[in-house]
């Protein structure tokens, strides 16, 4: 980029306060302290960490949780002042040994639902502020201007400064930043900044970035916190970009108390990764991408808004096409230290719309869920689209998957008719129109047209398009693909009725990362039974929770496996690999940790985390149920598109023989058999999970995995 | 150019100078874990591992911390190593080593000590 106004810049900065700190070493993965930040008085104070805290919570998710809980009220709505973004990164985070050890996680109240969001995002700020000094930053109030908050882990110095020059847009203001802060030219690395784009002005559906200085590119790149509005809340704040400087880093910053188990650990999971990835998931050569064709194959790839799961078109967007495009051969972890390198890059792309047209960008990506979200969901065939809706997501601040999402439903209503060109101001939303789906982006950014009634997500659209244009709700209930306010991301679930659950059930709104469990249930037919359904959507959940606790990812987990795992007892879990976090975790923190002691961690935060949901207004039962299009065919052409596999469910598993019967009526028997398979699993799914029928825990259940806190109970016994 | 240490197994006896020689260099103690050239007897025969400076783990290092000098040799730049090992792990040789407790990750630099303690010149530098 060009460097030559970057003094210009930083000189019309003007500080507002500034906070100085002893600096410490972390001890045993914690720093036993977090920063608390208010924009709207300048106030900047440090927190302590007791042990209750860190016996209760751990780190990471449970900090955000924790904090935000003690700041926010009953009746915090998104963009009240007091509402929070909290960062935190967890005892685990930032160590060099394991892969995937270098995540943040994200929470704040959330536009979309009003329930508290949460997102686990890589890129090296998390772990600079956590070597900085602090185990979680919290970001509550609003400024009067544009501000940036930069943390000096070198001085132990945190300022906030107004930041007018500097642009919005990701791609270009981390780079802004990275050189204002980096120390000299050459020291780049060091610098880590969070910011999130012109669109979180306007729309709902945003985004933060979180950067990492790339030296072998000389660029920013960036790595999204992507649901649930994020970008929204934190420009509502006037937050310009959170900056770190940290250059201390080395193989022991965080002082583990075992490090030669860490070490070995990580060597073991390295070696496995240098074997077996190029024959499993080939994540080195083409990340999460790698699934296009594989969910294609199995009916799971969504294209037309969810209608479908497969189609001849596919292949244009096979991960070959996105194989190509990427840069091969590079280190690509987002956090030192992950030899599987899943976040690729394609380098010198040209936009060939918007402000950017023309000039050479490295766009972070394609992954899956933005090739499925942006590309076939959308019926979008030229890979080459998909990464400049990629490229404009990323650097507007857009949420990749509630953008395709929300574009997608756009799109079938434009097929139905029920919005036209007028709504639409002029763009023809017809399935595979790449051209409009950039310019829907393009508005989001500037605030106007369309574009900002599409970017407030499917729910809002919803009730727009019913009250202001007349259409039928029932119809847009069951396509729009929405739940608790949350778009679905990108697999199909129709067929698998724990997934409907592992979508539906998640607490935040229907994220595969609390469980994706469609190979477990309807490829292998592991979990036949309600109560296998109800035992993986308690033990997935629990067990992906904990890696939002350490600060870790969940792709070195399962998306490369040991060479004997298929030989164990229990494959899904990987066993092998389980072991190697229990591990880690005591070798890091010497504290004693085996299996159930890692499930009982995260089912305190989880319960936690559902009785916030309650305290703010979501949580009920009522709140976890999908639209029809989650869980079978809502038209008639998708319904004859699969007729034999419906017929024959009808037949096998609804008792219903179909001949004769009018494709209508079969739909309404699959849709009650269906509906009431459901009911079923979540009966399940709450009893095993402690809960009420109505989704409540039980003040037993709380007392017995040690989440029984005064204001915890308070709150459920609201609801008893 | 690249400058890198030539093993002759067949004139090995295993009397493991070389592995004295490069740990008491480099370490100040005579351990063979912490040896950059590492012998081992097999009923084949001896085995000499050591790096033959492919270069491989250069491009593996995300902090730029293997860097290739002059004379064709991989170095590691101890200021930038973060000791993940993803270079031990993708060492097709095996001869990128750690020991126990250590941070760095260390590696043959063919400056030829070894060579020089070698009674039956079954190791010398060689140039390519």
């Amino acid at each position: 980029m060009d460097t030559s106004n970057i003094n210009a810049m930083k000189a019309n900065h003007r500080l507002l306060t500034e906070y100085k700190y002893d600096l410490k070493p972390v001890i045993k993965g914690y720093n036993r302290r977090t920063l608390y930040i208010n924009l709207s008085h300048n106030i900047i104070k440090e927190k302590y960490v007791s042990d209750e805290m860190i016996e209760k919570f751990v780190g990471g998710k449970g900090f955000d949780l924790k904090l935000m809980w003690d700041a926010v009220m009953d009746t915090t709505k998104w963009n009240d002042p007091e509402n929070e973004i909290v960062i935190s990164f967890g005892p685990l985070c930032g160590n060099t040994n394991y892969p995937g050890s270098g995540k943040s996680i994200v929470t704040t109240i959330s536009p979309l639902t009003g329930i508290p969001v949460d997102c686990n995002v890589g890129g090296h700020f998390g772990p600079y502020t956590k070597f900085s000094g602090f185990d979680a930053l919290e970001l509550q109030g609003k400024a009067k201007e544009d501000v940036i908050v930069f943390i000096d882990g070198d001085k132990g110095i945190v300022q906030i400064f107004t930041a007018p020059d500097e642009d919005l847009n990701s791609h270009i203001v981390a780079e802004q930043f990275i050189h204002e802060f980096a120390d000299e030219p050459g020291k780049e690395q060091f610098v880590s900044v969070v910011s999130s784009g012109q669109a979180s002005d306007h729309v709902l559906i945003t985004c933060l970035n979180f950067s990492f200085w790339d030296k072998r590119r000389q660029v920013a790149r960036l790595k999204q916190a992507g649901r649930g509005g994020t970008g929204t809340v934190f420009r509502d704040k006037h937050i310009k970009a959170l900056v770190v400087k940290y250059s201390g880093l080395k193989g022991d910053t965080n002082h583990p108390v075992d490090i030669e188990t860490l070490q070995k650990t990580g060597l073991r999971l390295h070696k496995e990764i240098e074997k077996g990835d190029s024959t499993q998931c080939h994540m080195r050569e083409m990340g999460t991408a790698h699934l296009m064709e594989v969910m294609n194959d199995y009916d799971l790839l969504p294209t037309k808004n969810f209608k479908y799961g497969q189609t001849d078109e596919a292949i244009g967007l096979h991960s070959k096409e996105f194989k190509a495009l990427f840069t091969q051969g590079v280190p690509d972890g987002c956090w030192f230290g992950c030899s599987l390198s899943c976040c690729k890059a394609v380098d010198n792309f040209k936009p060939r719309t918007g402000p950017y047209k023309g000039q050479p960008v490295c766009v972070d990506g394609p992954e899956y869920e933005t090739g499925a979200g942006c590309g076939s969901n959308l019926f979008i065939w030229d890979p080459k689209d998909v990464v400049e809706i990629n490229f404009y997501c990323d650097t507007y601040g857009v949420d990749t998957i509630s953008f395709g999402t929300s574009t997608a439903f756009a799109m079938e209503c434009y097929e139905y008719g029920i919005i036209d060109i007028m709504h639409t101001g002029g763009l023809d939303l017809e399935w595979g129109n790449a051209d409009a789906v950039l310019e829907l982006l393009h508005q989001m950014a500037r605030g106007e047209g369309f574009g900002i009634i599409v970017g407030q997500g499917v729910r809002r659209m919803k009730k727009l398009f019913a009250e202001k244009y007349c259409a039928d709700s029932d119809l847009l209930h069951d396509i729009g693909m929405e739940a608790k306010g949350l778009e679905y991301s990108q697999y199909m679930s129709k067929e698998s009725l724990a997934q409907q659950g592992g979508y539906t059930l998640a607490l935040k709104g229907p994220q595969h990362d609390e469980a994706w469990l469609i190979f477990m249930d309807m490829v292998n037919n592991l979990i036949p039974t309600f109560e296998d359904k109800a035992e993986a959507l308690h033990y997935f959940p629990m067990f992906r929770t904990w890696f939002g606790l350490q600060g870790l990812c969940k792709l070195p987990w399962n998306d490369i496996e040991p060479e004997d795992n298929a030989t164990t007892d229990e494959p899904a879990k990987v066993p092998e690999h389980v072991q190697n976090y229990v591990d880690i975790y005591t070798a890091v923190t010497g504290k004693p940790m085996d299996k159930k002691m890692l499930i009982r961690q995260s089912e305190r935060v989880y319960n936690f985390q559902k009785v916030f949901c309650l305290r703010m207004g979501g949580g009920k039962r009522i709140d976890d149920i999908p639209p029809y299009r989650a869980m079978g065919p809502v038209t008639e052409e998708e319904y004859l598109s699969r007729q034999e596999r419906y017929d024959k469910a009808l037949k096998e598993k609804a008792f219903t023989n179909p001949e004769g019967m009018s494709v209508q009526d079969k739909m309404k028997v699959l849709r009650t058999y269906r509906y009431n398979q459901y009911d079923q699993l979540v009966d399940a799914v709450y009893k095993r999970k402690g809960w009420t029928k109505e989704g409540i825990p039980t003040l037993e259940h709380l007392k017995e995995i040690g989440m029984d806190l005064p204001e915890v109970l308070e709150v459920v016994k609201r609801f008893l | 150019m690249k400058k890198y240490l030539k093993p002759y197994p067949d004139k090995c006896i295993a009397c493991r100078a070389c592995e004295s020689a490069c740990s008491m260099l480099y370490f100040k103690e005579d351990s063979a874990e912490k040896s950059c050239i590492r012998i081992s007897e097999n009923a084949a025969g001896n085995d000499i591992n050591v790096c033959n400076q492919c270069q491989t783990c250069v491009a593996t290092c995300p902090t730029l911390a293997l860097k290739v000098n002059a004379q064709g040799v991989v170095m590691v730049d101890k200021n930038l190593c973060i000791s993940c090992y993803m270079c031990v792990a993708a060492c097709p040789t095996k001869s990128m080593h750690r020991y126990m407790n250590g941070l760095n990750p260390f590696k043959c630099v063919a400056c030829g000590m070894c060579a020089k303690s070698c009674p039956t010149e079954a190791i010398a530098i060689g140039q390519e």
